[in-house]
């Protein structure tokens, strides 16, 4: 029962995969016409454009080239890039510890931010706490997030100096030990991370704060209550747990907008991970970078979507037995 | 006494009263904000970057053109990009949502797996990658962002036409003969219309904010203003470090206002017709 069903997932994560392969492939070799992509200054003669696509394998029929471009894939060829002539894969794996560094620790503050806010609120409903909990929210949830990311450099960097307003690193510095790199990097984190977390923050609060409502007026709450335990201690024991179940689900259907917040940010922060990539190709018009971080971005989020689903899975003894 | 009931949420919660002023005022703006922009919005000038003065409310751009009026002219874009992508999302949407649910089978399982597609697919990336390879311009923008974010509707659709199908009054039209498409027309349509309607006004903030951030990128329209490449020039100019708030704190506030007003008054008319979402208060 429960191997049938973890197959299924599998295979369905599988299948969305393989539809990103085809559409990524046609999308960059039906809609772009390869040829102007490539021969990038105008006065190339018609020869050189011929010996371009033979050496991109162009000259050969469209499926075939797909064939191509799937056992690439698959064996990790993501293209060279044009503008710096490295490969794709070499400048994915150079800039993903980057953003999963920054995405990890903005998710992480968020996500416990976000759910003691909830309860607070919860706990509070109608009260002044829970309405300025709910404004807060609303207001970073409707603003983009860059803009927050350029308040922050306004504010702590350029107002009252005491933060880094770009890079992961300062530059030009011997650092005398691994620890002082690493404050150093972890420096020119604060405002990247705070920005991120400040964008995920508002739903992870909202969905915090509804799922506890909901708990808090079941039947068993009341029970817990009725056999004379403290109120805080029927919150902490009892509602809290059940009530972090939606927040699993929602972590995962938050990171394809973990992903967009990436772009964004690290544009704003020159942070040199994934986001920073893609807009430096959308930039140069580096079209197999663009591909290679799409793949890279859309295969993250499948992932996410999949070790949810796991996860709710041993959470949530009731999806078991459906 | 439903209708009154709506408009009574919109006058009567200062919800609705919010969502409703913030709306009028910047479809106002985009109508007129050219008439009544006290500057030609890419007029150069020696003043650079100066902070807001009686001349110029809101100080001037790295240009030296005046922000206020670019920030008038800007509304446009915003407005126009969000409901009009919204419009495209919600024809796509309950266009596969109604087929999914309506016909089933074959034509459900295909849609379905194009729906849980666009779901799960990253959608700032793809519509990146769609902006890129076509060059953006207003009309491309519109189409990309509509493109990309239907699947919501059509899932929701989807789930309201499956309980529709079962129902009595469906059930006798088709006994009566009636064909699909008339069923669709008179039955299916009107009762999925509501649902269709709230997620709808919440994929006008989505959409507003989505043209935003592309034109941040360097995606937008490069004729035309909107408070997007304002915060795009503002950034690449380097008015965060120079300080001047006065260049990036107002395109950035106008977009939360109006997604906010959006938002709040499609939180509002899900409450409406989901009363089980009302709040106490």
């Amino acid at each position: 029962m429960s191997a049938r069903w973890l197959t299924g997932k599998v295979a369905a994560a599988i299948l969305t995969l393989v539809f990103v392969v085809i559409f990524n492939f046609f999308l960059f070799r039906v809609m772009g016409d390869p040829t102007t992509q490539l021969a990038r200054l105008p006065q190339s003669t018609p020869d050189e454009i011929e010996k371009l696509k033979a050496d991109y394998g162009l000259d050969k029929p469209l499926l075939g080239q797909f064939a191509d471009n799937v056992g690439d894939t698959v064996r990790g060829d993501l293209g060279i890039s044009q503008k710096s002539r490295q490969p794709v894969v070499d400048e994915i794996l150079d800039a993903l510890p980057w953003t999963l560094l920054l995405v990890g620790t903005g998710t992480l503050i968020a996500t416990l931010l976000g759910s003691w806010m909830g309860v607070i609120a919860a706990t509070r409903r109608g009260q002044k706490t829970d309405d300025a909990m709910l404004g807060f929210s609303m207001f970073t949830y409707a603003s983009p997030e860059y803009w927050i990311g350029i308040i922050l450099i306004l504010v702590f960097a350029v107002w009252i100096p005491i933060l880094p307003s770009g890079l992961q690193v300062t530059p030009g510095v011997e650092f005398s030990s691994w620890l002082a790199e690493a404050a150093d990097v972890a420096e020119h984190l604060i405002l990247p991370a705070t920005a991120m977390t400040l964008m995920l923050l508002g739903q992870y609060f909202l969905i915090m704060r509804s799922s506890m409502v909901d708990v808090l007026t079941e039947d068993f709450i009341t029970v817990k209550r009725a056999t004379g335990q403290r109120w805080d201690r029927v919150v902490r024991k009892h509602a809290v747990p059940n009530a972090l179940l939606p927040l699993v689900t929602l972590s995962a259907i938050q990171f394809g907008a973990v992903v967009g917040g990436a772009i964004t940010i690290e544009t704003i922060f020159s942070w040199p991970g994934l986001g920073e990539l893609t807009f430096q190709a959308i930039n140069d018009k580096d079209f197999p970078v663009l591909q290679g971080t799409f793949l890279i971005f859309s295969f993250g989020v499948i992932l996410a979507n999949l070790l949810a689903d796991i996860l709710y899975f041993y959470l949530d003894p009731r999806v078991q037995t459906k | 006494m439903r209708e009154s009931g709506a408009l009574k949420l919109l006058t009567d919660t200062w919800r609705g009263r919010f969502g409703v002023a913030v709306i009028l005022v910047a479809v106002f703006v985009s109508i007129f904000g050219t008439l009544i922009a006290p500057y030609e919005p890419e007029a150069s000038s020696l003043d650079v970057l100066q902070p807001p003065s009686l001349d110029h409310w809101l100080g001037t751009t790295e240009s030296g053109a005046d922000v206020f009026s670019q920030l008038l002219v800007g509304t446009r874009v915003s407005v126009l990009v969000g409901f009009a992508a919204a419009i495209i999302s919600a024809v796509l949407g309950s266009m596969v949502g109604i087929a999914s649910g309506y016909f089933g089978g074959w034509t459900d399982r295909i849609l379905d797996a194009l729906e849980n597609w666009f779901l799960v697919i990253p959608t700032l990336p793809l519509m990146i990658v769609l902006a890129r390879l076509l060059d953006p311009s207003l009309i491309v923008l519109i189409a990309v962002i509509g493109f990309t974010s239907w699947a919501g509707t059509g899932r929701i659709v989807r789930a309201q036409v499956l309980t529709l199908r079962e129902r009595s009054f469906v059930e006798r039209a088709r006994a009566l003969g009636a064909g699909d498409g008339y069923i669709i027309r008179t039955h299916i349509l009107p009762n999925t219309l509501p649902l269709i309607f709230a997620s709808t006004v919440l994929i006008i903030a989505v959409a507003i904010l989505s043209e935003a951030a592309l034109a941040f990128l360097g995606l937008g329209d490069p004729t035309r203003i909107s408070w997007g490449t304002m915060l795009q020039n503002a950034f690449d100019s380097g008015a965060p470090s120079a300080g001047a708030w006065w260049y990036v704190i107002p395109p950035g506030l106008c977009i939360t206002l109006l997604v906010l007003a959006v938002s709040l008054l499609g939180f509002l008319y899900e409450e409406y017709i989901n009363p089980r979402l009302r709040r106490e208060s």
